[in-house]
C-alpha cells in the first residue's frame, strides 16, 4: 500500500522534474558578447555614418516615429491580436528616451530582447531577428542613435489584453519561441549569400511580415508568407515562385524593385511601399545584390499545373467590359502594362496569388508606388472604391486573375466588401 | 538579317505601342477619380450609397493656391487632416513630388463643377451672406472675404478659394475643425473661427457659399489682404 502510494506520487514528481530540466535547458539565456573596444560605439563620424545606414537597413524609424510625430520619438501604435503596442522614444533623452542606456544595455535589448530595467520586451520589437545582428553593428547603431537630437516624449503605455500584459506570459513565450544567437555564416554559400542572409534574416526583419504568425504571435521559420494581422494585407511568400519568390527573376530586376519600387514584372505597394521608401532604397547596390542572391536561393518554382477553375461566363463578360473601360488605358488591352509606369497584369503574381486581398485592395484603394531616387515621380493608380460597386470590383479582379494566361480562382463580392475601408497602419 | 530586324522592330513596336506620356497630367490621373470635373450626379437625384459614389462631396482643387494645396497634402500625410484614402495616396510620396503636385493643380483651371443648390429659407441664406461678406463682431468672427478674397476665389500664396465647394464638404470641414480632426500649422485660425460659430451659422454659411456661382475667372487674388484678422500659421508671415 505504502509503496503503491509512493509510486503514485513519484510519477508527477518525475514529470515535473523533467519539465523543469527541459525548461532550464531551453531557457533563452542572455548572451553578453562584449564590444571589441569602447571605440566601437564612440561618437565618431565613421560609427555614426555606419549606424545611420544600418538603422535604414532595419527600418527602425518606421516603427519608432508616429505619423506626423517627431522623428525617432516613438508613439506609433501597432494594433495586434493581443492588444495595442506603442513604440518607445529611442532618442537620447535621459528620462523619456534611451539617453541613460549604455552600449551593453542597447546590445541586451537588440540581442536578448531585454530592456535596461530588466523587463522582457515584446517581440513586436523584432528581436527574434535583431538577435542575429553582430555586436559591431549593434554598437554602430548605438553610436548613431546617441547622435540624434534628444526629444522629450514620454512613453505611452501599451494596452494589451490579459494575460499578454504579464511578464511571466512573455517569459513563457520566449521559452517556446526565442533563442538568442548571431548569424552563423555558411561559408560554402559564398560571401554575397551570407551577407544577404544576414540582412534579410537580421536587421531587415523581412520575416516579421513575410512569415505567418501562430496564435501566440510567433513567426514561422522561413519566409513562407503571412497575413498582416490587423491591416489584412498579405505579405506574400518569398519562398515560392507562385507568390513573391524571386527564383526566376534576374538579380538586376530584384535590385531594381528594392531600390526604385518598380521593376519590369511588378511594383511594390501597401506596406512594402513604405519599406522601400524608408529603408531599401537607401541601401547600397552590393547589399541589395546580396539580398537578391539570398532571396533567389530560397524560392521553389511554381507548379504550372496549378490552375483554378475559370470564373463564370457572366463574370468574365462583366469583368472584360469594366477592364476595357477602366484599366486597359494604362495596363494595355492584353494586360502587358507599360514599361516603367504601369506594371503588367499578365503573369503578375501579386494578382494571381491564392489570397486575393492585395489585388482587391489595389483596385479599391489605388495609390502610388513610393517616390524613390530611381522613380521620383511615380505614376499612380486611381482608387475605384468611389466608382465601382462590390459586384463590379469582384468581376474585374476575377477577370484579370483569369486572363492572359493567369489562372487564379474568382473572388466574391463578400471578399471585396470586407476591404473597402483603407487601413493606414 | 534586315528581315529579322524588321520583325524585331515590329514586335517591339507592338509591345510598346504607345509610350506613356511623361507628363504630370498622366502621372496624376488618379486624383481626377474624385477631384475631376466629371459631372456630379443630377442635383437632388438618387444617391448610390452602396457605392459611396458622391461626387458632390469632393472639393474642387484645380486653381487653388499652390501653398494651400501643398499644406493640405502635408497635413494628410502627417495625420493633421483625416480622410484615410487621401492619407493613403500621399503617404509614399516625397516632399518634392508633393510640391510638384500642388503646383500642377494650382495651375489647372478645370470648368466649375455643378453643385447642389441649397434650399434654405431666405432668412438663413441672408444670415450666411452676412457672415461671409461682413462677419459678426459680436461672435468675433471675421468675414470670410477678409482672407478668402473679395470674390471668394482665395488669395496667394496659401488661402483657398471657397467658391465652387460642395456644401457637404464645407460642413464636414467645420465639423472636423470643431472636433480637432482637421488641424493646421499653429496658430490654427480656422479652428478658432469654427469654435466660435454655432451649427446653424455653419449651415447658413455653407448653404450660401455653395449657392454662389464660381466667377468666370476663378483665379485667386494675387495677395492676401493684410493685416490678417487672425494669426494664421498656414500663411507665410501670417503670425
Amino acid at each position: 500500500m505504502t509503496s503503491r502510494l509512493r509510486f503514485v506520487w513519484a510519477v508527477p514528481a518525475v514529470l515535473l522534474a523533467a519539465a523543469l530540466v527541459i525548461a532550464a535547458l531551453a531557457w533563452p539565456r542572455a548572451q553578453m558578447l562584449p564590444s571589441a573596444s569602447p571605440s566601437a560605439w564612440a561618437a565618431s563620424a565613421d560609427n555614426i555614418a555606419r549606424g545611420a545606414y544600418l538603422a535604414q537597413a532595419g527600418d527602425c524609424m518606421g516603427c519608432h516615429t508616429a505619423r506626423g510625430g517627431q522623428a525617432w520619438g516613438g508613439g506609433r501604435v501597432l494594433d495586434t491580436p493581443f492588444g495595442r503596442l506603442v513604440s518607445p522614444n529611442i532618442t537620447p533623452d535621459r528620462e523619456t528616451g534611451i539617453g541613460a542606456w549604455s552600449a551593453d544595455d542597447f546590445w541586451n535589448a537588440l540581442h536578448n530582447g531585454v530592456s535596461r530595467d530588466g523587463r522582457l520586451l515584446y517581440p513586436a520589437f523584432p528581436y527574434p531577428n535583431y538577435t542575429k545582428v553582430t555586436r559591431a553593428d549593434a554598437d554602430a547603431l548605438y553610436a548613431y542613435l546617441r547622435s540624434l537630437p534628444a526629444q522629450r516624449q514620454p512613453r505611452q503605455p501599451h494596452a494589451l489584453d490579459f494575460p499578454y500584459n504579464m511578464q511571466p506570459a512573455l517569459a513563457a513565450w520566449r521559452l517556446l519561441y526565442f533563442k538568442p544567437g548571431t548569424h552563423a555564416p555558411a561559408p560554402a554559400r559564398g560571401e554575397a549569400w551570407n551577407r544577404g542572409a544576414y540582412l534579410v534574416e537580421g536587421l531587415g526583419h523581412c520575416g516579421a511580415c513575410h512569415s505567418a504568425r501562430n496564435s501566440l504571435g510567433a513567426s514561422a521559420s522561413g519566409l513562407s508568407g503571412g497575413l498582416l494581422a490587423t491591416s489584412g494585407w498579405y505579405a506574400p511568400a518569398l519562398t515560392a515562385d507562385s507568390e513573391a519568390g524571386l527564383g526566376d527573376w534576374h538579380d538586376a530586376e530584384v535590385v531594381q524593385l528594392l531600390r526604385t519600387g518598380i521593376a519590369p514584372r511588378g511594383a511594390v505597394f501597401g506596406p512594402m511601399a513604405e519599406v522601400v521608401s524608408q529603408s531599401l532604397q537607401h541601401l547600397s547596390e552590393p547589399d541589395l545584390a546580396a539580398m537578391a542572391v539570398y532571396l533567389k536561393s530560397l524560392s521553389v518554382p511554381a507548379d504550372p499545373r496549378a490552375r483554378a477553375a475559370p470564373p463564370s461566363e457572366a463574370v468574365m463578360k462583366l469583368g472584360a467590359k469594366l477592364y476595357a473601360d477602366h484599366c486597359a488605358d494604362c495596363h494595355g488591352k492584353d494586360g502587358r502594362g507599360a514599361g516603367g509606369a504601369y506594371p503588367p497584369l499578365a503573369g503578375n503574381r501579386a494578382l494571381t496569388m491564392e489570397a486575393p486581398v492585395n489585388a482587391i485592395r489595389i483596385v479599391l484603394n489605388g495609390g502610388f508606388p513610393p517616390s524613390t531616387a530611381g522613380n521620383p515621380r511615380p505614376y499612380g493608380m486611381p482608387p475605384y472604391s468611389p466608382v465601382l460597386n462590390d459586384e463590379e470590383v469582384a468581376a474585374v479582379v476575377s477577370y484579370v486573375r483569369a486572363s492572359w494566361g493567369n489562372a487564379a480562382r474568382a473572388v466574391t463580392q463578400a471578399e471585396v466588401n470586407g476591404y473597402r475601408a483603407v487601413p493606414l497602419e | 538579317m534586315r528581315g529579322v530586324i524588321l520583325i524585331l522592330a515590329a514586335w517591339l513596336g507592338a509591345a510598346y505601342a504607345a509610350p506613356v506620356p511623361d507628363t504630370l497630367a498622366r502621372r496624376l490621373a488618379p486624383c481626377l477619380s474624385c477631384h475631376g470635373n466629371t459631372p456630379a450626379p443630377a442635383a437632388g437625384g438618387p444617391r448610390d450609397e452602396r457605392r459611396g459614389d458622391d461626387r458632390r462631396y469632393f472639393p474642387r482643387i484645380a486653381g487653388k493656391p499652390a501653398g494651400y494645396l501643398y499644406n493640405q497634402l502635408q497635413n494628410f500625410r502627417a495625420g493633421r487632416r483625416q480622410y484615410p484614402l487621401m492619407t493613403w495616396m500621399v503617404t509614399p510620396l516625397s516632399d518634392e513630388y508633393l510640391h510638384e503636385i500642388a503646383d500642377y493643380f494650382a495651375a489647372e483651371h478645370l470648368p466649375a463643377p455643378v453643385l447642389d443648390r441649397a434650399t434654405l429659407p431666405a432668412a438663413e441664406l441672408q444670415r450666411g451672406r452676412e457672415l461671409v461678406t461682413r462677419g459678426d463682431t459680436r461672435l468675433r468672427v471675421p468675414a470670410c472675404i477678409a482672407c478668402h478674397g473679395e470674390r471668394l476665389t482665395g488669395a496667394l500664396p496659401a488661402v483657398p478659394g471657397l467658391a465652387g465647394l460642395p456644401r457637404d464638404y464645407i460642413n464636414a470641414q467645420f465639423g472636423a475643425w470643431r472636433n480637432g480632426t482637421r488641424r493646421a500649422h499653429a496658430p490654427d485660425c480656422m479652428g478658432t473661427i469654427a469654435g466660435r460659430l454655432s451649427l446653424s451659422d455653419v449651415s447658413a454659411i455653407s448653404a450660401w457659399l455653395a449657392s454662389e456661382p464660381l466667377p468666370a475667372d476663378p483665379k485667386p487674388a494675387p495677395e492676401v489682404t493684410r493685416p490678417l484678422p487672425l494669426a494664421c500659421g498656414s500663411i507665410p508671415g501670417g503670425t
